[in-house]
């Protein structure tokens, strides 16, 4: 930033022609100043009793009560326990799907097969949390769903309210989670992997190479790269639950909360029950300071190993 | 480089043993991702009797357009909703676009006293945020956008993310030297940002609008939140709704008024009305999508490159 220093060795602030410059800041500035700097002012009511009529200038402060409140019950646990395997459980199974598709679609002999499947597997992605919430109901509805139809003419009674056995939903999720989300990683990879200089593979074939020792030793090593990175920015948002996953396909049931609660939707009910809004707010503060925290530390490891993949 | 590619497969191709083993796993990858659908499609055209009978099937025993014919007759608030939602998405991600497409030219423009700050000031809202408990109190309470239209414009205005592809295409695809030339000639920056950037802008300013416009169509999240007044609930919102009954769908539609609105709303087919609307709600998706996925590919790749 040396060249804001002049010619002259000092530093002119206020030029006429930079005018323009701060009127087309200005929207945007507005807009985060409200939006988003505002509601972090709002933190404080985390230390608040917030009272609805009183508000955040009128609540009376608690120091650090909603916070004991918090940690002092299960619920901190759990909903940070199921927030983080979750993503853990997210991350690794979608990184291996989705590797071994973009594997698979660039070694297949056609090339518009492989277009064609790709352009299908990203079909979910433009899907809302809202239409998918609907699919998997299609097929865990009580009365009538796929699923318990099948049990019945297999001979069972098929009754089951899938909405109300949690056994199923950890691995349930990581399913949806996995339908919605590959297609767009397979085409990240695919993308990275069509990129690699033809160059290797024709040496490696005078070599002799198979075709599975040339994926193994050239396509994979190639992926390595990008893969940790994602990897380590994925850990960066470990502490963000998709809020859409939990709650919409979930259907919001009461009975599988301690196996579908996130940060996110034990915020959520908080706020729309509105009894406790301090406490939610201190929910809101953990997660967001906890964040912070691992979005720096994942930065910082990406800068050791490479400065140009690095947020900032 | 296209010819070598070409030459390596020629060179080294796939045996055709794996290349049928592959094909056939990618097959039932396919389907899984598309089965799902077509399911809620099939029920939508199933009719009442045939759900009671078999329940939801890849094959009912009996088709029927009663679930569409009722959405028509019913579907007041499905219309409201496309509105709602076709206004969110088209002005919403027009204003957005104008307002990110300019403080990214800003933060852009190399040599200006504000760009450091400025730039921090944007990013540091992907790092931190206050969360959605005072976020929902400011909009509400303070800025008393719940219920309101705004709410869909303007706390979604800015996302640093966006702003930050957005930068660094002008950064990248646009030369320093021509920003040289323009000051040299005397341009001014409102010149420089509508006459050069814009124009060489085209393809990153569509890249980042398409994702923009995505998002928005799916957004239900906005209108569960805020949104009480059935006039203003987007479509996916609607959809949430919709999810455990279809009164509301019943509720809001203006035939109950008449003499036999009752009856209707009564014998109306609540499953496959249900899966109707939801169809109606993706089919724009579904038929947008191949034209507009070549370029998502694009801005996946594009939206990774970084300064």
């Amino acid at each position: 930033m040396k060249e804001n220093v002049g010619k002259t060795g000092k530093r002119r602030l206020l030029r006429r022609t930079d005018i323009p410059l701060y009127i087309m800041a200005a929207p945007a500035v507005i807009v985060l100043l409200v939006f988003c700097y505002l509601p972090m002012a709002g933190l404080i009511m985390a230390f608040q009793d917030y009272n609805v009529v009183k508000g955040i200038l009128g609540s009376e402060l608690v120091g650090l009560k909603n916070f004991e409140f918090l940690f002092s019950t299960t619920d901190a646990f759990v909903i940070t326990r199921n927030t983080v395997l979750y993503n853990l459980a997210f991350i690794v199974v979608n990184l291996i799907l989705s590797v071994a598709l973009a594997l698979m679609l660039s070694e297949l002999r056609s090339r518009r097969m492989a277009k064609t499947f790709q352009t299908i597997y990203m079909v979910p992605y433009f899907l809302s949390w809202a239409v998918v919430a609907i699919l998997v109901s299609a097929f865990l509805d009580r009365a009538n769903g796929f699923v318990n139809q099948m049990i019945r003419s297999g001979g069972g009674d098929g009754l089951i309210n899938w909405y109300q056995r949690p056994e199923i939903w950890p691995f349930l999720l990581v399913f949806v989670n996995a339908w919605k989300g590959i297609g767009y990683q397979t085409v990240l990879y695919l993308a990275v992997i069509s990129g690699i200089s033809g160059d290797y593979y024709e040496a490696a074939t005078l070599d002799g190479a198979s075709r599975f020792q040339q994926a193994r030793y050239i396509t994979i090593p190639h992926l390595r790269y990008i893969i940790s990175i994602s990897l380590i920015m994925s850990m960066g948002s470990i502490f963000r639950g998709d809020f859409g996953l939990f709650y919409n396909v979930t259907n919001n049931s009461g009975a599988l909360y301690p196996v579908t609660d996130v940060i996110d939707t034990y915020i959520y009910r908080g706020l729309m029950s509105m009894s406790n809004i301090g406490m939610s707010t201190a929910a809101g503060l953990y997660q967001s300071v906890v964040g912070f925290v691992l979005v720096l530390a994942a930065n910082k490891v990406v800068t050791k190993i490479d400065p140009d993949s690095a947020m900032f | 480089m296209k010819d070598k590619t070409y030459r390596k497969k020629e060179l080294n191709q796939l045996s055709m043993k794996w290349n049928i083993v592959f094909s056939m796993i990618l097959c039932v990858v396919a389907l899984a991702m598309v089965l799902p659908l077509a399911l809620v499609v099939i029920i939508s055209f199933s009719s009442e009797s045939s759900i009671a009978h078999i329940g939801y099937s890849f094959f009912p025993e009996e088709l029927s357009l009663e679930g569409y014919r009722y959405l028509i007759k019913m579907g007041d608030q499905l219309f409201r909703s496309y509105g709602i939602t076709i206004f969110y998405t088209v002005a919403g991600t027009a204003l957005s676009m104008a307002v990110m497409s300019m403080f990214a030219y800003v933060i852009s423009v190399r040599g200006f006293w504000l760009n450091r700050p400025l730039t921090w000031f944007l990013f540091f809202t992907m790092l931190f945020s206050g969360g959605l408990v005072p976020s929902y109190i400011v909009n509400v309470k303070y800025l008393h956008l719940g219920d309101s239209i705004w709410i869909f414009l303007l706390p979604g205005l800015v996302s640093a993310y966006n702003v930050i592809i957005l930068r660094t295409f002008i950064r990248t695809t646009i030369p320093e030297a021509l920003f040289d030339a323009a000051r040299i000639d005397g341009a001014g920056h409102f010149t420089i940002f509508f006459r050069i950037v814009m124009p060489l802008f085209k393809a990153g300013l569509a890249t980042v609008a398409l994702f923009n416009v995505v998002g928005r169509w799916n957004d239900w999240f906005t209108g569960m939140l805020y949104v009480e007044n059935p006039n203003l609930i987007p479509l996916q919102t609607l959809l949430t709704k919709l999810q455990n009954s279809v009164e509301y769908l019943k509720k809001n539609s203006a035939v109950l008024n008449t003499p036999d609105g009752l009856q209707l709303a009564r014998s109306a087919p609540s499953i496959s009305l249900r899966m109707a609307c939801t169809v109606a709600v993706i089919l724009p998706m579904l038929f947008a999508y191949p034209f507009f996925q070549r370029f998502f590919v694009n801005g996946l790749t594009v939206g990774s490159i970084k300064e």
